[in-house]
């Protein structure tokens, strides 16, 4: 086991104004469709071609634990314009304890259907290889509960789950508005049942019409929504019982120079859950990379 | 286990994998310290490239595919003056790191100044921005405001035609 000593809250801030900088002095033009949620997936795919770079960090203080920061490191690449594959570093750093790195996610996004419906579906699969540390919650599925946030990084880190995660991704875009809902299943590739857990999210850009000039701090900028997502039990205990759950309000803004700031508090609406998770994201896109390696026009 | 690798320039060696710190049983990656350079770059270009190889369709079959109510739409912001200023910049945001700043198109992607997208009718352009054409390259352009997309096509309509290059 890897252990390093927890960096102070200084040092994390430091190197999240590092990377910010770096990316906003990148080319002036890059944006994306994504929309501002941290665990639901829309069906919209990475550009074909694109590059994301994105740290996507969680931070919290459960009930009789330690207060933890968990930063998530995503590359997600645009294959084809029905396929997005993603890699994701994930770690934490837990106060009075340590800080460790917890693993890796691969996952891909199919969409199979050649044009666009009244819902639309996205096909996800994923494999997974990440320790019992591991405080990130890009999903919850199964029977999560708060109480693994209070054990202690040497007991947890050692114990390393794989898994298998499908996902049915369905959206509906209507006047602005997106709506989507995500269906998880999961299996730790031990001798686990498969583990259950659903993510809803809507939203919206604040305007719907775009400005004739080009400006930092217009509407269209802007996204505003809420996000719902928790787990349902396993395959022999399906249901809510003993299950965590959260919701809240997520924004987020794409500034001219390419940078997306994402953020969103969200609330724990059961005993079983943390009761308030801070949530935020820093994203770029690397425009076409695969132009980067073409001479001519 | 032990795995014995014949060399012409060094004597055999002997590799003993490192123990594992996972639990017993893991699937190991030491495959892919057996795939050669040369192979791991060609299958790198090979996914890198996979999107060149899929490049949007240019012989405007997707016309035929528009629905004719879709395709007897009209721009509701055709006649709003600040219209085509703005869909410049959603454009430039959205669609000219494929298209070209100019929209004639970068390294073989179609030319929106093109005779057959001249001729497009508004309804014809906004089915294919919503729509896409995800397995000739062109994905779809849903989630981005209907507002906008009306937008950009009032902006190309104002961009002067340029002879057609191959695409």
């Amino acid at each position: 086991m890897i252990r390093i000593p927890a960096p102070s809250q200084r040092q994390i801030l430091a190197l999240a104004a590092l990377l910010t900088l770096g990316l906003a002095l990148q080319s002036p033009i890059a944006r994306a469709q994504e929309k501002p949620y941290f665990v639901t997936y829309s069906t919209d795919l990475e550009e074909p071609g694109n590059l994301e770079i994105a740290l996507k960090g969680l931070t919290a203080s459960p009930k009789d634990a330690n207060a933890f920061v968990s930063p998530t490191l995503e590359l997600e690449y645009g294959a084809t314009a029905w396929w997005t594959t993603e890699v994701y570093a994930q770690g934490q750093s837990t106060a009075n304890d340590s800080a460790v790195f917890t693993g890796f996610r691969w996952e891909n996004r199919f969409k199979p259907l050649p044009r666009e419906y009244w819902i639309n579906p996205v096909l996800y699969v994923e494999y997974e290889r990440v320790s019992q540390a591991d405080k990130s919650i890009l999903e919850v599925t199964g029977h999560d509960s708060i109480s693994r946030f209070q054990v202690n990084n040497g007991q947890s880190h050692g114990i390393v789950e794989k898994s298998i995660e499908g996902k049915l991704i369905l959206s509906s875009n209507f006047k602005g508005w997106n709506a989507s809902e995500n269906f998880i299943a999961e299996k730790n590739l031990s001798n686990e049942p498969w583990e259950f857990g659903y993510a809803l999210a809507t939203a919206r850009p604040l305007t719907l019409a775009a400005s004739s000039h080009k400006c930092w701090l217009c509407l269209q900028n802007f996204d505003a929504g809420a996000e719902l997502y928790g787990g349902l039990g396993t395959r022999y205990s399906f249901g809510l019982k003993q299950t965590s759950h959260y919701a809240g309000p997520a924004v987020d803004f794409r500034t001219p120079a390419g940078v997306t700031y994402s953020f969103s508090p969200q609330f724990g609406l059961n005993d079983n859950s943390i009761g308030v998770l801070w949530r935020f994201k820093i994203s770029y896109e690397v425009q076409q990379l695969r132009d980067l390696f073409r001479s001519s026009k | 286990m032990k795995m014995r690798f014949q060399s012409t320039t060094t004597p055999d060696v002997e590799i003993v994998p490192s123990q594992s710190t996972t639990t017993p049983g893991a699937p190991s990656f030491a495959f892919l310290q057996r795939v050669g350079r040369t192979n791991a770059a060609l299958f790198l270009a090979l996914f890198l490239f996979i999107p060149a190889l899929l490049i949007a369709e240019s012989d405007g079959k997707w016309l035929h595919r528009v629905p004719d109510e879709d395709r007897a739409r009209t721009n509701p912001f055709a006649s709003k003056p600040d219209a085509a200023a703005a869909g410049k910049v959603v454009f430039n945001e959205n669609c000219a790191k494929c298209h070209g700043a100019d929209a004639t198109g970068l390294h073989n992607r179609p030319n929106l100044r093109s005779e057959r997208i001249r001729h497009a009718t508004d309804g014809e352009l906004a089915w294919m921005l919503k729509n896409g054409n995800p397995y000739k390259g062109m994905p779809p352009w849903s989630s981005l405001p209907e507002q906008q997309r009306w937008q950009i096509i009032a902006y190309l309509r104002t961009l002067p035609p340029v002879p057609p290059t191959g695409n």
